[in-house]
């Protein structure tokens, strides 16, 4: 499964406040354990959200909000893509994180669609009746 | 409470074992009692963590109980061994020696892992041997889940790993990362394991179980770390850029029946941008090393021209073929012209594709092998040869193994139904 890592901004990532180069270098080595490990398909850091836009859907309309936005902690500074054997590792990955920021922050972990999440092939009847397939050929063999 | 912490436990093996069992085979130069030693840590575990909470470095805990597991063990066996007892009192004395045993391992980490890599894919192993083992030892699976992804009885996936280990001890296979002009034939072992893994699972051979993402996931998985452990071989990238590139279309390829759509029928949309850029970013690497590519490189080439075409049409099929000619050379084999035939089709017009699917028919190792008719058939019918396509599509239909498949053949044998026309003009 795939999930995605998003690390909460904080008052001093939407000011603009550049990590410390400990910081820096402890999250290198994280990333180089996740990529030693084939578990970080992809990740990025987050300018502040000054730098960003809003586009605001009512029915037909669209309106374009500029940044920066409030409520820091419901934003995000930066996120990565993982491949993950579960929801539970994804966890044991992100306590090993170093604390993204000095002080309280927090790291979210969601899981994103697979093509099994998807469509008529994997209703939970075909799962079954492939389930009941393979104990079957288990016994022919 | 006690299932959440199961299930961490359970996460923590996984992530941690392949490591904890490299480790401990260098120390205690045996793979059973390493894994052994490995299992009895999670044992530990298992009685306390639910009760301590999981600890801040679960895998130095598991290794440093392990330790005194492998002490514990030689000590037992002191006036059974004295070579065991020196290892005891070795093993003891580091671990005096040395009190952050974390930071010491470290180091070797990589390199302990890579052998670990190297014997269960070691030659003297059978191929399915081999398998087993590297899923077992490195994708830390279970037997029972190694045996649902054959279709396998567990006990017979068991029993393979079993004697898997005992051929290694027997026959003192050392655990070190093969030198000099071993390394190619070795390394060649290695990748062919994780293909084969992969493709079991991209399509499987057997049985109505069209996809079976987790083999390809796990396969996947090895090959990036493979790629971090031995960064300078430029197969281990080409083949991790072909798993890449392949898996980056399984999305697109089955259709809401679970039914198998062909590659030039695939909605380009599901292709999984992602995994095609990073697929070229490891061909790049393969590139890098300025050696000429080897068949994994070839095949992923190819790969990437059809990754690189937004619409069937703008398939480069000049370059496929080009690319066929090398591999043909690099990795001579009857399938590998069968779909350099269907290269040439695609590039120079199905007569000159038949031409050279024709010259493959008395081919043994391809008498049984159902894409032969079905490429034969497909070339026939775009030569409007109808009667003897709906002949070839029958003929696969009757040796594929995968019920999918075969759906889909007959529908095309169907499709030739009494159809007849003026043959096509090229």
């Amino acid at each position: 499964m795939r999930c995605i890592v998003m690390v909460r901004a904080t008052k001093d990532s939407e000011s603009g406040v550049m990590p410390r180069k400990e910081l820096i270098e402890a999250m290198g080595k994280f990333n180089e354990e996740l990529v030693k490990a084939g578990v970080m398909l992809a990740g990025e850091g987050l300018k502040p959200s000054s730098n960003g836009k809003r586009v605001h859907f009512s029915g037909a309309k669209r309106s374009v909000i500029d940044g920066p936005f409030t409520e820091a902690k419901e934003l995000i500074a930066g996120f990565w893509l993982w491949q993950v054997r579960s929801m539970e590792e994804a966890v044991e990955w992100v306590k090993r994180c170093p604390n993204p920021f000095e002080g309280e922050s927090e790291i979210e972990i969601r899981q994103v669609f697979e093509p099994e999440d998807f469509g008529a092939e994997f209703t939970p009847e075909l799962r079954e009746q492939e389930e009941r397939q393979r104990k079957q050929m288990a016994r022919q063999k | 409470m006690a299932t959440d912490t199961h299930r961490a436990i359970d996460a923590v093996w996984r992530m941690e074992s392949p490591r904890l069992i490299a480790g401990l085979t260098r120390i205690v130069h045996d793979i059973g009692l390493a894994e052994d030693l490995a299992q009895d840590a999670l044992v530990a575990a298992l009685e306390k963590w639910p009760e301590s909470g999981v600890p801040d470095n679960p895998g130095a805990w598991l290794m440093a109980t392990a330790k005194h597991r492998a002490i514990d063990h030689f000590r037992r066996n002191t006036r059974l061994d004295r070579k065991h007892e020196e290892l005891g009192r070795d093993l003891a004395a580091k671990e005096m020696a040395v009190p952050d045993l974390d930071s010491a391992l470290d180091d070797d980490v990589g390199d302990d892992l890579l052998r670990l890599v190297f014997i269960s894919c070691h030659p003297v192993l059978s191929t399915e041997a081999q398998v087993a083992l590297t899923l077992r030892l490195l994708g830390g699976l279970t037997t029972e889940e190694i045996a649902r992804a054959f279709l396998v009885p567990e006990p017979t996936i068991a029993q393979r790993i079993v004697r898997a280990k005992r051929t290694l001890a027997e026959k003192r296979v050392p655990f070190e990362v093969p030198r000099g002009s071993d390394l190619g034939a070795r390394l060649s072992s290695v990748l062919g394991v994780l293909y084969l893994i992969f493709n079991e699972g991209y399509s499987a051979t057997a049985g109505d179980d069209w996809m079976r993402p987790a083999l390809c996931e796990e396969a996947l998985r090895l090959g990036r770390i493979l790629a971090g452990l031995a960064p300078r071989e430029p197969e281990v990238h080409g083949l991790v850029a072909l798993m890449e590139i392949q898996a980056s279309r399984s999305k697109a390829r089955a259709g809401p029946k679970g039914e198998p759509i062909l590659l030039f029928d695939q909605n380009r949309a599901h292709w999984d941008q992602l995994l095609i850029r990073r697929g070229l970013a490891a061909l790049e690497d393969a590139e890098k090393m300025g050696a000429a590519p080897g068949a994994y490189a070839l095949q992923a080439k190819i790969a990437a021209c059809h990754a690189r075409a937004r619409t069937p049409e703008e398939t480069d099929w000049h370059r496929i073929v080009t690319f066929y000619d090398e591999l043909s050379q690099v990795s001579p084999s009857p399938v590998v012209e069968l779909n350099r035939a269907v290269a040439v089709a695609m590039a120079f017009g199905p007569a000159a594709g038949l031409e050279l699917v024709d010259s493959l028919i008395g081919e043994p190792s391809l008498r049984n092998y159902h894409l032969l008719p079905s490429v034969r058939g497909d070339l026939l019918k775009k030569l409007s040869r109808f009667d003897e396509a709906r002949a070839e599509f029958a003929r696969a239909a009757s040796l594929t193994q995968n019920a999918r498949e075969r759906e889909l053949l007959l529908e095309r044998v169907q499709e030739c139904g009494g159809r007849a026309g003026p043959p096509d003009p090229r």
